[in-house]
């Protein structure tokens, strides 16, 4: 029989029973539907995630003294007796391949004055390089050099900063007082809008690390370096490398490292398996929907084929094989299923949508999640019709045609 | 087609069921030909065989020995699907309970036999229903739906599905059983001029009446050949009409 003959037939039978066909699809619907949306909220999520961390910069990497034990105490960084210093930068800068950029951060916290106004804000030493490693980029001005302005009194502003200090002027020029000392805006960053982990990125002061480091600071210690890999993929290559040269340097031969070393690709691994695991779970949920809805295909196709026994004993007398019925009981199994999927895929992206605005979460809805939403339809009508069909197919023609 | 040649022949026809421990021997070694162009009754009373012969006629059960040739092709040993393909070509059934797709109209039961033919395409398949319909002088029903149709004109439908595939032998099985006297000629009627059309028919029947309007009658008992007889006085069906009392109540239509 041609495929359109074995699909009338079935869209008929199907139509003759709209009540429980309804209810079959129905089953389908609710688990395809189910799956698309928590695919959707799972990679929406895992999306979200991504982005902030991209904004931080991909290919960054933070060298921070290990913490160290005393007696037996666990020390936090802070008290650690290994620090970083200039010289570690220039040797990074100058020996390591798999990184192109370099800044070390040094803090220093304190309210920014401008006038009347006042600002908390935390005053980051950097480099040039930067800018770079944290996907910073220049909106006025200009960012201050390496070179030239090694302990110039100068500073590049993030957008928070500018608009609480200089409401409505141009702080290009201007002044801003910390710990008493006058720091001239050579530059203001552009905004990074959304901040990661509760941090407004745009809350920063910059100035030139020999500033903060002498006038501020009055130590050489340099707490953390930042550093840029050469590209993805790179991260792991660059951080043993970076721990080598720094080991050498020091002559180190206890077991425990002296620094940590954090790429954001693992960071980004890190938290993308955990989202990974999250929306696994909620597929893995949602999946058993579409199983029970899959188990009620099974159970109708039963009362079907025995409701419809002289039927198939009529069909098979006048010269139907087993294959023919078994393929005309298989269609209207997988013409449910499919039809379950196509209605379920509709739903599912409908809901996803609305949660997406009206509950403010990152939806994601992938092609990929609906293509292998309708493969999976297909292949549980096949599944769960194969039985059935099959009882069908191997029913004995006298007995079927006796049957009432 | 050599009228010498039968169109069906069985030899020593065996059939054994096993119910439980025990052994029913519903066929016990019958053999018989059929020609073409014969219009033969099977009768016997119940428990005879000959509902089991009528099965292994219509190809589908086995004989458990003994040898069936229809149309010269030996179905002893064939598979269920091979069966299945002489079932869709070779042989066209009527039954005593119509087995009409019931919310199916009229030409698309009679259409039903070609579906399983890849050979016939949709529009054959639709002219040819529309001629089977015209044969049995329902073409005007051939978008009725069964319960729309008496019984008489559901086993009309039946008769064209039976035509339908052009078989080499039509098998009715009580084909008269569930109908009114009139109603029963009528139906005779239709088959003695589908014989005379040249049609093989075998009919099985338990209504010795039934049997006066064919040419031979094999007689089954116990599994056992008891009578093969030709019919000399074959009587007219139509005439049997004529002669019953004209029906007292309305027309069924």
């Amino acid at each position: 029989m041609s495929p359109f003959t074995l699909a009338k037939i079935a869209v008929r039978a199907l139509f003759r029973n709209r009540m429980r066909t309804f209810l079959s699809v129905l089953g389908i619907v609710i688990g395809v539907a189910a799956v698309i949306t928590m695919v959707a909220m799972g990679e929406g999520s895992k999306k979200s995630i991504k982005e902030q961390m991209t904004q931080m910069g991909t290919n960054a990497i933070t060298i921070m003294p290990n913490f160290s034990r005393r007696g037996g105490v666990q020390m936090d960084a802070s008290s650690s007796n290994e620090v970083l210093d200039e010289e570690d930068l220039e040797a990074l800068k100058n020996q390591a391949q798999y990184i192109n950029a370099v800044s070390p951060l040094i803090s220093s916290n304190g309210q920014a004055i401008v006038g009347n106004s006042n600002w908390p804000a935390s005053l980051s030493g950097v480099s040039e390089d930067y800018l770079k490693i944290r996907n910073y980029e220049m909106e006025d001005g200009v960012m201050f050099n390496d070179q030239e302005d090694r302990m110039a009194k100068v500073c590049v502003i993030g957008k928070t900063v500018a608009s609480n200090l200089f409401a409505n002027t141009d702080p290009i020029g201007k002044n801003i007082r910390f710990k008493n000392i006058p720091l001239k805006v050579i530059g203001v960053l552009k905004a990074k809008g959304s901040s990661d982990f509760g941090q407004d990125q745009d809350n920063v002061i910059l100035a030139p690390y020999q500033t903060v480091m002498k006038r501020f600071n009055a130590s050489t210690d340099i707490r953390t370096i930042y550093a840029n890999s050469i590209g993805e993929g790179y991260a792991e290559k660059a951080s043993e490398e970076i721990m080598t040269i720094l080991k050498e340097r020091r002559s180190w031969t206890k077991p425990t490292d002296p620094f940590r070393v954090h790429t954001q690709e693992e960071m980004i691994k890190m938290v993308t398996s955990t989202s990974d695991l999250l929306s696994l779970v909620l597929t893995a949920i949602a999946g058993i929907s579409l199983f029970v809805g899959g188990i009620g295909i099974m159970n109708i196709m039963y009362v079907s084929v025995t409701e419809r026994t002289k039927e198939i004993g009529l069909r098979m007398a006048i010269g139907a094989r087993g294959k023919d019925i078994l393929l005309q009981f298989l269609f209207e199994s997988v013409l449910i299923s499919l039809l379950g999927g196509l209605i379920g895929i509709c739903i599912g992206i409908v809901a996803s949508e609305i949660v997406k605005n009206a509950m403010n979460w990152p939806m994601s809805v992938s092609i990929a999640s609906v293509l292998v939403s309708f493969g999976v339809c297909f292949a549980t009508g096949v599944f769960f019709g194969w039985y059935p069909a099959r009882k069908a197919s191997r029913l004995d023609p006298i007995e079927a045609l006796r049957f009432e | 087609m050599n009228s010498m040649e039968p169109i069906l022949s069985i030899q020593n026809l065996r059939r054994d069921f096993k119910m439980g421990s025990e052994i029913v021997h519903a066929l016990r070694g019958v053999s018989f030909n059929i020609h073409p162009g014969e219009f033969v009754t099977i009768m016997g009373t119940s428990g005879s065989g000959k509902t089991t012969m009528l099965n292994i006629l219509g190809c589908m059960d086995r004989p458990t020995a003994g040898h069936y040739v229809l149309d010269g092709e030996h179905t002893e040993k064939m598979s269920r699907d091979a069966l299945a393909h002489i079932r869709s070509r070779k042989i066209g059934f009527v039954f005593q309970s119509y087995n009409l797709l019931s919310r199916t109209t009229a030409i698309e039961n009679v259409e039903l036999p070609l579906l399983y033919n890849s050979r016939v395409s949709s529009m054959e398949r639709r002219k040819r229903a529309m001629e089977a319909l015209e044969r049995v002088g329902l073409a005007d029903r051939m978008n009725h739906v069964p319960n729309q149709l008496s019984g008489g004109q559901q086993q009309r439908v039946a008769i064209a599905r039976a035509l339908v595939n052009d078989p080499v032998i039509i098998l009715a099985d009580e084909a008269t059983g569930n109908l009114d006297t009139r109603t029963s000629y009528e139906i005779m009627s239709l088959f003695q001029e589908l014989h005379a059309q040249g049609k093989t028919i075998a009919f099985v029947t338990h209504e010795p009446d039934i049997s006066t309007f064919s040419g031979r009658t094999i007689t089954l008992r116990d599994g056992l050949l008891k009578k093969d007889t030709l019919n000399e006085n074959i009587q007219s069906a139509r005439h049997a009409l004529e002669l019953l009392p004209p029906p007292e109540t309305f027309d069924e239509e």
